[in-house]
């Protein structure tokens, strides 16, 4: 019988031909915890009375949620993760490596066909790698640390097809906002979510990530991409496994199908408090805008930070205008530097904070005031989410973010003409 | 002891966020303490309206967003005996099985703040006493019962040495 994706994946690694709807045990190739987590994973670790981690290569802590540590709770948490893991001898990224869904493919952790675990909700981003990887909470992680197992319930799948060329100034972050938008927060619940179609493959593999980090925003379990020469390059460059792609068979069974075409796609904007309260740009313009933060699991990759330093060069952010930049990882903020987008970014009035998830948490780096409106490349926009209940977000590609920055309320990208760029321009 | 319905007033696509702040769950690793945090960037004080073994209740696609289990944690260390939801988001399910929180998925457009409620799992059955009606459940999947049993899945792990009869 035909097989999806996903069905392939949780079929190789549980030994035995997996369908929708079957339960099964599968084997973890990967699984990893950030500081919001981990303390939970080593609790439940602990509480199973296992005395070794599964696996030791097969496990990081990666410091990103909040670091450095912005009070003495955070501090304690940060502590114990160490400590846990020169323990176990396993890998801690600390502060100033960079976001985990950065950190994870980038050291190579991530090759086609994998499963992946993270205790972290968008851990759904390497699906862009073709790997099936999602997000669990820690006690679930802390089984498949300690078993290197975990159960699995095999997801339905939807195929979700992207057809077109993008216009100058709309990204795949307004191709995923138009999507959730259209489709709503829990349309894909418990399913596997492929993206295909000619402007997916058009994308590079980074702004790939961006359209699969933002699946479970629809509820998806992952965000599968096929492999395709990008792919497979994108994998070689940063890891040393074996690649072994993984496709659909040709008459899979897909419980949903939805096309798009994205010709004439406007920038996208997800209002406050809700990600899929999408709008065309045009019905939000002008709304005052205090602070603009660029980056995240989302959109803090260098492709993302050059996008908004074009606009961005030699020109200042509107008056009383707070800009945020967080790079994703330590690699991308130094090829930032070497690039001149640092400078770029500081010139322009911009606070640049080291590598992590910024003010995304809502823990430190940019929590906004009561009745603040913020302007964000991330990927939540509910109330509070930046560290205020009377605040509110807004949600954006880069390029609307940085042409927000300047005009002090929210702008079109569009108006910025010949500097806007993409990879491959 | 009776047991009742705890409804906030917004039904649909309630997140992790909201269930406990970002801000509280770096800050608070006490399980009690978490607990009289949950809901309050939507109503303030909504904790203390739980009496042990209440039910919170709400519509559509519970539990999205964020991975923290915190949420599962501290709505079981509030006192709620089940979450009763029209559906829910899978990170969360996990989750709050895992933790040995029992979530029931069923109908819930007619049930109405303080209702009187009683669960039956065995028949699949939840009994609005205050309406006199019952709402049939759907049924808790076997591994999550299993889970729920041995009061979550660690517990469920250390009695079995591992996941044996979990497939």
């Amino acid at each position: 019988m035909a097989q999806t994706i996903a069905e392939k994946i949780l079929s190789t690694h549980s030994g035995r031909k997996a369908y929708a709807g079957d339960i099964v045990m599968a084997d973890v190739d990967f699984c990893f915890g950030q500081d919001g987590t981990s303390g939970m994973i080593i609790d439940s670790f602990r509480r199973m009375g296992v005395e070794n981690v599964f696996k030791r290569d097969n496990f990081c802590m990666v410091i990103d949620h909040s670091a450095p540590s912005p009070n003495i709770g955070v501090s304690a948490i940060h502590d114990k993760i160490r400590s846990f893991a020169a323990e176990h001898g396993v890998r801690v990224f600390d502060v100033g490596c960079g976001v985990c869904h950065q950190l994870i493919p980038e050291y190579g952790y991530v090759s086609c066909g994998d499963l992946v675990l993270g205790a972290d909700s968008h851990t759904c981003t390497y699906g862009a790698l073709n790997a099936l990887s999602t997000g669990v909470g820690s006690t679930d992680l802390a089984v498949a640390l300690a078993s290197g197992k975990n159960w699995f319930k095999v997801p339905e799948s939807a195929m979700v097809r992207v057809e077109g060329s993008l216009p100058k100034g709309v990204y795949s972050k307004d191709v995923i906002l138009h999507i959730i938008g259209d489709v709503g927060a829990d349309w894909a619940n418990y399913i596997s979510v492929e993206f295909t179609g000619s402007a997916v493959t058009a994308l590079s593999v980074e702004a790939r990530m961006t359209i699969s980090n933002m699946a479970v925003e629809m509820g998806a379990k992952c965000g599968l991409m096929k492999a395709d020469r990008k792919t497979t390059d994108w994998i070689k460059k940063h890891s040393t496994r074996d690649i072994r792609p993984v496709s659909p068979d040709e008459d899979a069974r897909y419980l949903y199908e939805k096309e798009y075409d994205v010709s004439d796609l406007a920038p996208q904007v997800a209002c406050p408090d809700t990600v899929d309260n999408v709008c065309d740009i045009d019905e939000v313009e002008g709304i005052p805008i205090d602070e603009v933060s660029i980056g995240t699991c989302t959109n803090g990759r260098l492709e993302d930070l050059e996008i908004a330093a074009r606009i961005l060069k030699g020109k200042k952010v509107a008056k009383g205008m707070k800009l945020i930049v967080t790079p994703a990882s330590k690699k991308i903020y130094l090829d930032a530097l070497k690039a001149g987008l640092i400078e770029i970014f500081v010139d322009s009035g911009a606070v640049v904070n080291n590598p992590g998830c910024g003010p995304c948490v809502g823990t430190h780096q940019g929590v906004l005031a009561d009745g603040e409106a913020a302007f964000s490349t991330a990927n939540r926009n509910f109330k509070g989410r930046m560290g205020n209940p009377n605040s509110s977000i807004y949600l954006g590609s880069p390029a609307t973010a940085a042409a927000t920055a300047l005009e002090g309320k929210i702008s079109d990208p569009r108006a910025h003409g010949r500097r806007l760029w993409r990879p491959g321009d | 002891m009776a047991s009742f319905a705890r409804r906030l007033k917004i039904s649909n696509d309630i997140n992790t966020d909201y269930i406990i702040s970002g801000r509280y769950k770096f800050k608070i690793q006490d399980h009690k303490e978490l607990a009289k945090h949950i809901f309050e960037d939507l109503e303030e004080g909504f904790y203390k309206r739980i009496k042990p073994g209440d039910f919170l209740v709400a519509g559509d696609n519970f539990g999205c967003g964020s991975s923290r289990e915190q949420a599962p944690v501290a709505l079981k260390a509030s006192g709620i005996s089940a979450v009763v939801a029209r559906s829910y988001a899978r990170i969360f399910y996990r989750n709050a099985f895992n933790v040995g929180l029992c979530l029931v998925e069923c109908e819930t457009n007619y049930i109405d703040d303080q209702d009187e409620l009683e669960l039956d799992l065995d028949k699949n059955m939840l009994v609005n006493v205050s309406k006199g009606v019952n709402v049939e459940i759907k049924p808790v999947p076997e591994v999550m019962r299993k889970f729920l049993e041995a009061g979550g899945v660690i517990d469920y792990f250390k009695a079995h040495g591992g996941f044996g009869g979990v497939t």
